[in-house]
């Protein structure tokens, strides 16, 4: 079966983001940029699956600007097949990624889409769940183990309190977790593989979808900083300050 | 305007949160209905119709809602939530699961994870790990918000005398089911709702050493959390990871023992009233967002620790 993995390119989650004096946004000029660290979770599954010979195409896409390409090339090194980049300048809103993905899925008729649960810059954590409303499909989010079985998927997810598992009709959305699987480093032959993989650009256009902007963002500024505090010596001094000064025991 | 909360419960209970987002709610302004959806959940309704502030509670009784999968009450909030301005729920996984379906289903966009009201149109909402906080205007006709509970004092749970009013909308969406379930029993308070909260990290070595913590959390009626490293290497169940992309915390008092203070781990934390880091690196980042900082061998100090807290509790 195909599966189509959808991969966001987002500042380096080890980079110290700062804000912007004029509170636009956040500085990423000269930012380190890489693969949003669930979208790389995403495609490790997909290889998995083919590698178990229960996937025998993995498609990858991203929308955003040209340089998304870069995060398309390190999914094709992974083991992604080909890549469809939706070339974009402007901000695209999860529901319009959203909307853009299921025109995608309307064309290569994926058996299994699986996408991060959230991406590290928005953190909105909605993209999948929206797809997955469009396309009429069912839902894996927040997975940490997908088990196919025919035409079902099963998937366990992390929830508050613990672990649930659902049974999917295929085919099915799937958002990943952090302990869904420990992505590999693409290889340097891989990597010069990967550059000869078929990669398509498409515009929204051609996609038929209208990117438009539902929210605006007012000013974007650094959260208040917590005022320094000081060293205990010992235990001892350590509990005496929560009880008499911080009044918290 | 009328705003409706979707109400978070375990179709016994009612959890904490949902009083959390009914303080938004209250915030925005307007009648504010509220939502149980589940199976067997009167009791719930019941309690939610005498918390503060609430006009109405609409009652959706049947097997379909009772694993709240995303597909089912997705349809059902599309549904009834048209006829609203606003549509809330807490932003725990079963907010964050099936709220993305209704505001595709009502073509509107989502705010996710608000921290502040500004106006019925204008949300604060941390992106960026917490490292930065934008103001963002919605121009959608209703608005689809997950909240962050530690964001608002919660409504008292007692004096209101809303209507209940059962529903009879069965949204069987017929894509996924319910196969089984694994929850961490606990007596201790829950995580998220505590007022004390005592984390562990890679330094507590392994699981069986988490036992010191919980010696602490018992002396002290504290909520127990962990790093992701520590749930990655297996010393805890998953839910107890905070951070990120595991649960905020905004207690009165945080304490992180063998914890390295990642940005990640900081963004579900840093709120907490009072911070305490203990940690043998005198260099580690903690130390940087920590009230009261002990630089020492956890196996001496939490031990230590236990015995001082005896003397003075
Ligand atoms: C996409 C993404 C999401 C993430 N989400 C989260 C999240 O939600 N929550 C989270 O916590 N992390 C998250 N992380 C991981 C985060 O980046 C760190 O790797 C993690 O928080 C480190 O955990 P730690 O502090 O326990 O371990 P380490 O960084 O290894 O720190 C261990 C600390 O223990 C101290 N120590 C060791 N032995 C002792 C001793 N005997 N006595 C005293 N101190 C001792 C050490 O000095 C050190 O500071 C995420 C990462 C990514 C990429
Ligand atoms: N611009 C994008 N390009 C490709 N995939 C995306 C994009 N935006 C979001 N996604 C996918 O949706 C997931 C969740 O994103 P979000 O809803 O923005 O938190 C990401 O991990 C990606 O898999």
């Amino acid at each position: 079966m195909k599966v189509l993995v959808a991969v966001k390119r987002v500042i380096d989650y080890n980079v110290k983001v700062r804000v912007k004096s004029d509170n636009t946004g956040v500085d990423l000029a000269n930012v380190k940029m890489a693969m949003n660290p669930f979208c790389e979770i995403a495609v490790e599954e997909a290889v998995r699956l083919k590698e178990k010979g229960i996937v025998n195409e993995i498609v990858v896409v991203s929308i955003g600007a040209k340089a998304a390409q870069e995060q398309i090339r390190t999914a094709l090194a992974l083991g992604a097949d080909r890549g469809i980049h939706v070339e974009t300048d402007e901000e695209v809103e999860s529901l319009e990624a959203a909307k853009l993905l299921k025109a995608i899925v309307d064309k290569e008729q994926p058996k299994l889409v699986i996408l991060g649960k959230q991406s590290i810059d928005s953190d909105n954590n909605q993209t999948g769940q929206m797809l997955a409303a469009l396309a009429g499909m069912g839902q894996g989010t927040f997975a940490s183990e997908v088990v196919v079985d025919g035409d079902k998927v099963n998937v366990t997810r992390e929830v508050d309190g613990g672990h649930m598992t659902v049974s999917l009709s295929l085919p099915a959305v799937i958002t990943t977790d952090l302990r869904l699987n420990e992505p590999r480093y693409a290889s340097l032959p891989n990597i010069m593989k990967a550059k000869k993989k078929p990669l398509e650009s498409v515009s929204p256009a051609d996609l038929g979808v209208d990117i438009v902007s539902r929210l605006s963002t007012l000013k974007v500024e650094a959260p208040a900083a917590r005022k320094a505090g000081v060293k205990v010596a010992d235990v001892a001094e350590l509990v005496d300050k929560l009880k008499n000064e911080a009044k918290v025991i | 305007m009328s705003i409706l909360v979707i109400a978070e419960h375990d179709n016994s209970s009612l959890k904490l949160a949902t009083l959390n987002v009914i303080a938004a709610a209250k915030a925005i302004g307007g009648d504010i209905d509220v939502l149980v959806a589940g199976a067997g959940c009167g009791a719930v309704a019941e309690a939610a119709a005498k918390a503060e502030g609430v006009n109405k509670v609409l009652v959706a009784d049947n097997a379909v809602y009772g694993h709240f999968l995303g597909e089912n009450l997705g349809e059902l909030v599309a549904e009834l939530g048209k006829g609203y301005s606003h549509i809330l729920a807490a932003a725990g996984t079963t907010g964050k699961d099936f709220m993305p379906r209704v505001a595709a289903l009502l073509d509107v966009a989502q705010i996710s994870d608000i921290i502040r009201v500004e106006s019925a149109d204008t949300f604060a909402r941390p992106i960026y790990a917490g490292n930065a906080i934008a103001t963002v205007k919605a121009s959608d006709s209703i608005k689809v918000i997950t909240v962050r509970p530690t964001g608002f004092d919660p409504v008292s749970a007692e004096g209101g005398s809303a209507s209940v009013e059962q529903l009879d909308i069965v949204k069987d969406a017929g894509l996924s089911t319910y196969v089984s379930e694994e929850k961490a029993k606990s007596d201790r308070p829950e995580l998220a709702s505590a007022s004390i909260v005592i984390s562990g990290g890679r330094g507590m070595q392994n699981g069986e050493n988490f036992k010191m913590l919980e010696k602490i959390a018992d002396l002290l009626g504290a909520g127990m959390g962990a790093s992701r490293a520590a749930v990655d290497a297996g010393f805890v169940p998953n839910d107890m990871q905070v951070g990120q992309t595991g649960k905020i915390v905004a207690p009165q008092l945080y304490i992180a023992v063998g914890i390295s203070g990642a940005i990640q781990h900081i963004a579900g934390m840093s709120e907490s009233k009072v911070i305490v880091a203990i940690n043998k690196d005198e260099e580690a980042p903690i130390f940087q967002v920590a009230d009261y900082g002990l630089v020492a061998d956890l196996f001496v100090a939490v031990p230590e620790l236990e015995e001082e807290l005896k003397k003075v509790l």
